[in-house]
C-alpha cells in the first residue's frame, strides 16, 4: 500500500513539473527568446508522441505474443522520415505556405477549402482516435492497478473505472490549460511541445533502465540474454511476409495521417530545415525504444507466472525484483507516453471539431451579423475546450464499453486503419491535380464505411453490437458482406483484411470519383498550389532579409489596424529592444509578430503580401497574388453562405461609391469649366467675326465704320485678358508657377497698385489708413501686387454707390498682418459670398466689367501659393475683403 | 409689310450687329436682352421670327423655347437659336425642344441672314 500511495504522490509531483516546464516554455515564447524552445531537437522529442503506452508497455506484449512483428509498428515511420524529402517536406511546406491548422484543414482546403469534407475528415479521426484514447486510460489505469496489486489490493473492474475517469480529468485540465490559452494565429503551443519532448526522454530513459536491469540484473548478462531469446519461442515464429508489408505499410501511413502526428510534424514546426535533423534523430528514437522490448518479453516470460499480462512486463518485472524505485520510474515512462499523446490528440481533434464542426455551426445558426469581430474568439476558445473534454470523455466511454479487455496492440492497430483512410485523399491531393471534392468525399465514406464494418464495430466483440448471426451469416444473409469475410475472402487476418479492402476500395472511389467529376475553380487554384508548392513558395516563410523601413511599417500598420493599436504594437517592440520612444529596429522576429497581427484584420495572405511588399522591396509576387485571390474567393463564399453583409464589405463599397462620385463630379466640374471658357472665348470672337464682316462689306458709313472698330478692338483686347488670365490660373493651380521672392514695402506695393489701376476718368476715390506702410515684406512682390490690383479693380468695376469710395487698411491680427478692401457699394449677398473666389463666378453685369469671372479665382490661388489667404468679410457694408499678408 | 424678327440676346455688341446685317436686309428688328421677360414679350407682339442666345439672366434660351412650344399661338413660331455653347449636347437638347435651326457662335453674317430668310419665307 505504500508503493501505491508513493506512486499517486511521484505521479502528482510529475504533473506539477510538467506544468512548470511548459509554463517556463510559454513565457520564453512569449517574451520572444524562443531559442531553445524551437530546436531541431526539440522538434524530433515531439514527433516521439508517435511512441505511445502502446508503445512503451504493448510493444513488449506484442513481443511476447507475435514476435518480432512489433517492430513493423517502427518500420513504417523510419521509412517515412528516411524519404522525408518526398512527402514530409512537402505537406511541412503546404502547411505553412497554406497556413493548415490541421489534416482536416489540409484536406478541406485541397480540395476547394470544402467544409463537408473538413466535417468527414474531422469525424474520421475522432471515431479512430477514440479506442486509441482509450487504450491510454486503460494502460495508465492498469498500471495503477499493478502498483495497488503489489500493495496487497486487488482492484475491481469499479476501481479501475474510477481511476481512468480520474486520469481523463486530469488530462482534460493539462490540455484545457496549455492548449487552449490563447488563440494564436498558427496554432503553436510552445509549451505542450516542451512538456512532451521532457517525457519523450522521460520514456525512452525509462524504457531503457528497464531493459538494462532486465539483461543485466536480471538475466545475468548479454550473453545469457541472448541465449534465453534463442531457446524461446519469439525467435523461432515465421511471419507471413504480407502481414509484414500490410502492417509496415499501415505504420507509415499512420505516421502520416494521425492527426496528433500533423499536429507535431506539421503544425507545430518552427523551421523546415528541422525536418532534416528529424530524419535520422526519430529513426535513432524509435531504435532505441525497440532495443530492449524483446528481452524484456523473453525474459518476462521466462520468468513471470504464466498468465500474467505481458503488456505490463516492465512495471511487473522491476516489483517482481523488489526494485520499487525502478519500477516508479517506469511508470512515470509510461505515464509520459499515455499523457503526451492523450494532450497533443486531443488538441489536435479539439482544434478540428471547433474549426470544422463547431464554429461553421454556430455561425449559421447566428446567421446574418454573426461575422462581427470580438466575440467569436470567445466562442472559439470555449468551443475547444468543450472538445477537449468531449473527446478525452469519448476515450472513456470506449474504455468503460469495451471493457479494457482487449490487448493494447490490436486496440492501436484499429485506430491506426481508421485514421489512414485519410491517405489516398491526402497523397493524391499532394501530387495529383485532377483529384476533386467529389473524389475525396467518395474515397474518404467508402474507405471509412468499411473500416467501420470490417473493423471497428467487431472491435467490441461479436455480438456487441453486430450480433452474431451477422458474422456467420452477412446482414439479411448476403453472405459477401460478412463483415470479416468480405467479398467471400475468407480465413485472412481480420486485420489485414479490413486494412486491405478498406485501403483498396477507398483508393478506387477516390480514383473513380475524381475522373468523373469536374474541379471548381477554386479547387483547381488549390490543387495548383499543393501540387506545385515548391515552385512558388520560399522554404522558411521567416524574414530573413529585410530592407524595411520601421516607419514604411508603421505607417501600413496604422492603416490597417487603426493609429492606437497599431502605435502600441511598434511601442512594445521598441520598449522591448531596449529602445522606448523611437522606432523599433526591423526584425525578422518583429515582422514576424506585426504579420501575424495583420493577418488577424485582413487575413493571413493578404498581410503576408502587404509585408512583402515593404520587406523585399519588389512587387507582390504571383503566389502571394493567387493567395490573395483565393482569400478573396474565401470571403465571398463564406459571405454568400451566410449571406451576411460583413462591415468590411460595406465599408469597402461605400469607398467605391465615394470615389466614383468624387471622380463624376470631378468630371462633371471640368466639363462645366470647359463649356464656360467656351462660351467666355467665343463672345468676343462672335462680335469680331460680325463686324470685320460688316466693315468688309465695304458699305457702312465712317461713323458706323469708326464705332464697329472701336468694338473689334475692345473684344480682342478682352479677348486677349480672358487668355492671359486663363493661363495664369492654370499655371497657379499647377503649382508649377515660381515665385521670385523679394524684400518691399507695403506702402510701395500699394502705389505700383494703385497708379496700374488708374484709368482714364477714375471715379472711385481711395483712402489708405495705414498705420504702418513701411511694414516690410519678403515675398513675391509682383504676385501680391497683382492681387491688390484686382481687388482695386474690382471696386471700380462693381461699386455701385452714388461716390464710389474704397478704404484700404492695415491691421494686425493674431500676430499677422491683414489689408482691408471695403468698398461703400452695396456688397455682395449672402448666398454669393461662398462662390465668389470660383472660377467664372461673375454676379453682377459683367458687360461693365469686361471681366471674364476669373480675378478672383486667381487672386486665390496666388494668396495659398504665397502662403497667405483672401476671405470675404462679411457685414461691412460694401464689398470687403481680407488679405492676410504671408 | 417688313417682317419682324426679335433679336433676344444679352451681349449688347451682337445684338447690335445682328441689327444691322437684318436691318440692312430691309427687316424689322426688335431686341429684347431679359430672359425671365422675353416670352411676356413674344406673347404681347408676336415676331415673325425669333433669334434666341442660350445664355440669359434669368432664365435660359432652352427654358424660354420651351415654354414657347407649349403655347399655343408659338408653338410653330419659327425659332433660329444661336449659342456659344457648341456641344453636341446642346444641340440635341434644343433640337429634342422643337428647335426649326440651331447655330453656333461666331457666325457668319451671311448664314444667318439665309437662315433667317428661309425661316421666315411664309
Amino acid at each position: 500500500m505504500l508503493t501505491y500511495n508513493v506512486l499517486i504522490a511521484v505521479a502528482l509531483l510529475y504533473v506539477v513539473f510538467l506544468f512548470g516546464i511548459a509554463f517556463f516554455a510559454e513565457k520564453r515564447a512569449r517574451a520572444g527568446r524562443s531559442g531553445w524552445v524551437s530546436s531541431p531537437w526539440i522538434y524530433t522529442l515531439s514527433l516521439s508522441i508517435y511512441c505511445t503506452a502502446w508503445t512503451f508497455y504493448g510493444a513488449v506484449g506484442y513481443a511476447a505474443r507475435s514476435g518480432l512483428e512489433y517492430l513493423t509498428v517502427y518500420l513504417g515511420p523510419t521509412i517515412v522520415m528516411l524519404g522525408w524529402w518526398w512527402i514530409v517536406r512537402k505537406l511541412v511546406r503546404i502547411g505553412r505556405s497554406q497556413r493548415i491548422t490541421s489534416i482536416a484543414d489540409l484536406i478541406s482546403s485541397r480540395f476547394g477549402k470544402s467544409t463537408s469534407l473538413g466535417v468527414i475528415v474531422t469525424l474520421i479521426a475522432v471515431v479512430a482516435a477514440t479506442p486509441y484514447l482509450a487504450l491510454q486510460l486503460q494502460s495508465v489505469t492498469l498500471s495503477f492497478a499493478v502498483f495497488a496489486e503489489a500493495g496487497g489490493t486487488h482492484w475491481t473492474q469499479a476501481d479501475l473505472s474510477r481511476a481512468a475517469l480520474w486520469v481523463a480529468i486530469g488530462l482534460v485540465v493539462f490540455t484545457i490549460v496549455f492548449g487552449t490559452r490563447n488563440l494564436d494565429a498558427n496554432e503553436r503551443h510552445h509549451g505542450v511541445v516542451i512538456a512532451i519532448a521532457v517525457e519523450a526522454v522521460v520514456k525512452l530513459c525509462a524504457l531503457i533502465a528497464v531493459g538494462v536491469f532486465v539483461v543485466w540484473g536480471v538475466a545475468g548478462g548479454l550473453g545469457e540474454t541472448l541465449q534465453m531469446i534463442d531457446a524461446s519461442a519469439i525467435s523461432k515464429w515465421e511471419q507471413p511476409a504480407g502481414r509484414w508489408v500490410g502492417l509496415t505499410f499501415l505504420a507509415g501511413a499512420a505516421f502520416l495521417c494521425l492527426p496528433r502526428m500533423f499536429q507535431v510534424l506539421v503544425v507545430e514546426n518552427v523551421n523546415e530545415n528541422h525536418l532534416s535533423t528529424a530524419s535520422w534523430a526519430f529513426p535513432l528514437y524509435v531504435m532505441l525504444m525497440s532495443l530492449f522490448v524483446v528481452p524484456i518479453a523473453v525474459v518476462g516470460l521466462n520468468l513471470m507466472p504464466s498468465g500474467s499480462n505481458p503488456d505490463l512486463f516492465v512495471l511487473t518485472l522491476p516489483l517482481a525484483e523488489g526494485w520499487n524505485v525502478l519500477a516508479i520510474f517506469s511508470f512515470l515512462g509510461g505515464f509520459s507516453s499515455a499523457t503526451s499523446m492523450v494532450i497533443v490528440a486531443t488538441i489536435a481533434l479539439a482544434t478540428m471539431v471547433s474549426n470544422h464542426i463547431v464554429v461553421p455551426l454556430w455561425l449559421s445558426s447566428r446567421g446574418a451579423g454573426a461575422v462581427v469581430a470580438g466575440d467569436i474568439r470567445l466562442v472559439v476558445l470555449l468551443s475547444r475546450r468543450i472538445s477537449i473534454a468531449a473527446v478525452v470523455l469519448g476515450g472513456y466511454i470506449y474504455f468503460r464499453l469495451s471493457g479494457g479487455g482487449a490487448a493494447l496492440a490490436a486496440i492501436g492497430l484499429i485506430s491506426f486503419v481508421g485514421v489512414v483512410q485519410v491517405l489516398p485523399s491526402l497523397v493524391g491531393g499532394l501530387y495529383w491535380r485532377g483529384a476533386t471534392r467529389w473524389g475525396a468525399i467518395a474515397g474518404l465514406v467508402v474507405g471509412f464505411s468499411v473500416w467501420a464494418w470490417c473493423l471497428f464495430l467487431p472491435s467490441f466483440g461479436q455480438g456487441a453490437i453486430i450480433p452474431v448471426s451477422v458474422f456467420e451469416n452477412g446482414p439479411y444473409g448476403i453472405n459477401w458482406l460478412r463483415p470479416e469475410a468480405l467479398f467471400g475472402i475468407e480465413k485472412i487476418d481480420p486485420l489485414l483484411h479490413a486494412l486491405l479492402w478498406s485501403m483498396l476500395l477507398n483508393a478506387v472511389a477516390f480514383f473513380v470519383g475524381s475522373v468523373v467529376t469536374f474541379p471548381a475553380p477554386i479547387e483547381r487554384l488549390q490543387g495548383a498550389q499543393f501540387v506545385n508548392v515548391f515552385e512558388h513558395s520560399t522554404g522558411a516563410r521567416a524574414w530573413t532579409q529585410s530592407a524595411a523601413e520601421a516607419e514604411d511599417l508603421l505607417i501600413m500598420s496604422q492603416r490597417i489596424l487603426g493609429p492606437t493599436e497599431a502605435q502600441q504594437i511598434f511601442a512594445r517592440e521598441a520598449a522591448r529592444q531596449g529602445k522606448a520612444g523611437y522606432l523599433p529596429d526591423v526584425t525578422p522576429d518583429f515582422i514576424q509578430t506585426l504579420e501575424r497581427n495583420l493577418a488577424g484584420s485582413v487575413g493571413a495572405a493578404t498581410a503576408h503580401a502587404m509585408i512583402g511588399q515593404f520587406t523585399q522591396g519588389s512587387s507582390i509576387s504571383v503566389e502571394d497574388l493567387i493567395a490573395v485571390a483565393d482569400e478573396a474567393v474565401q470571403i465571398m463564399e463564406y459571405s454568400n453562405r451566410l449571406e451576411a453583409k460583413s462591415a468590411e464589405q460595406e465599408r469597402t463599397a461605400r469607398q467605391l461609391r465615394d470615389a466614383n462620385e468624387k471622380l463624376t463630379a470631378l468630371s462633371i466640374q471640368k466639363d462645366a469649366f470647359l463649356s464656360q471658357i467656351s462660351h467666355e472665348l467665343r463672345t468676343p470672337m462672335t462680335s469680331i467675326r460680325s463686324f470685320s464682316e460688316i466693315l468688309r462689306d465695304g458699305d457702312a458709313d465712317p461713323a458706323t465704320v469708326e464705332r464697329y472698330s472701336g468694338i473689334i478692338h475692345d473684344e480682342a483686347l478682352r479677348l486677349t485678358r480672358l487668355l492671359d488670365d486663363l493661363l495664369d490660373l492654370s499655371v497657379l493651380e499647377n503649382g508649377q508657377v515660381t515665385l521670385n521672392i523679394q524684400e518691399g514695402s507695403l506702402k510701395t506695393l500699394l502705389d505700383r497698385a494703385i497708379s496700374a489701376t488708374e484709368a482714364s476718368g477714375r471715379r472711385l476715390s481711395i483712402r489708405r489708413i495705414v498705420a504702418n506702410e513701411n511694414h516690410l515684406l519678403n515675398t513675391d512682390l509682383d504676385r501680391l501686387t497683382q492681387v491688390f490690383i484686382n481687388l482695386i479693380s474690382n471696386a471700380e468695376k462693381y461699386c455701385d454707390a452714388e461716390a464710389p469710395e474704397l478704404k484700404i487698411t492695415l491691421r494686425r491680427i493674431g500676430g499677422r498682418h491683414v489689408v482691408d478692401f471695403i468698398d461703400n457699394g452695396s456688397g455682395i449677398g449672402k448666398a454669393s459670398q461662398r462662390v465668389i473666389f470660383e472660377k467664372f463666378s461673375r454676379l453682377s453685369d459683367h458687360r461693365k466689367a469686361g471681366g471674364a469671372g476669373l480675378g478672383l479665382a486667381i487672386c486665390r490661388e496666388i494668396m495659398a501659393r504665397l502662403g497667405g489667404e483672401i476671405v470675404y468679410l462679411p457685414g461691412q457694408g460694401g464689398a470687403a475683403f481680407r488679405v492676410t499678408l504671408p | 409689310m417688313a417682317k419682324r424678327v426679335l433679336v433676344i440676346e444679352d451681349e449688347p455688341n451682337i445684338t447690335e450687329a445682328i441689327s444691322f446685317i437684318l436691318s440692312r436686309d430691309g427687316w424689322t428688328v426688335h431686341t429684347h436682352s431679359d430672359g425671365e421677360t422675353a416670352n411676356e414679350r413674344i406673347k404681347a407682339t408676336p415676331p415673325d421670327l425669333i433669334i434666341l442666345d442660350v445664355m440669359l439672366p434669368g432664365k435660359s434660351g432652352f427654358d424660354i423655347l420651351r415654354d414657347l412650344r407649349a403655347e399655343e399661338g408659338t408653338s410653330e413660331l419659327p425659332v433660329l437659336m444661336l449659342t456659344a455653347r457648341g456641344q453636341a449636347r446642346d444641340r440635341e437638347l434644343a433640337e429634342k425642344l422643337g428647335v426649326t435651326q440651331f447655330m453656333t457662335k461666331p457666325f457668319s453674317n451671311a448664314e444667318v441672314l439665309e437662315s433667317v430668310r428661309a425661316l421666315a419665307r411664309d
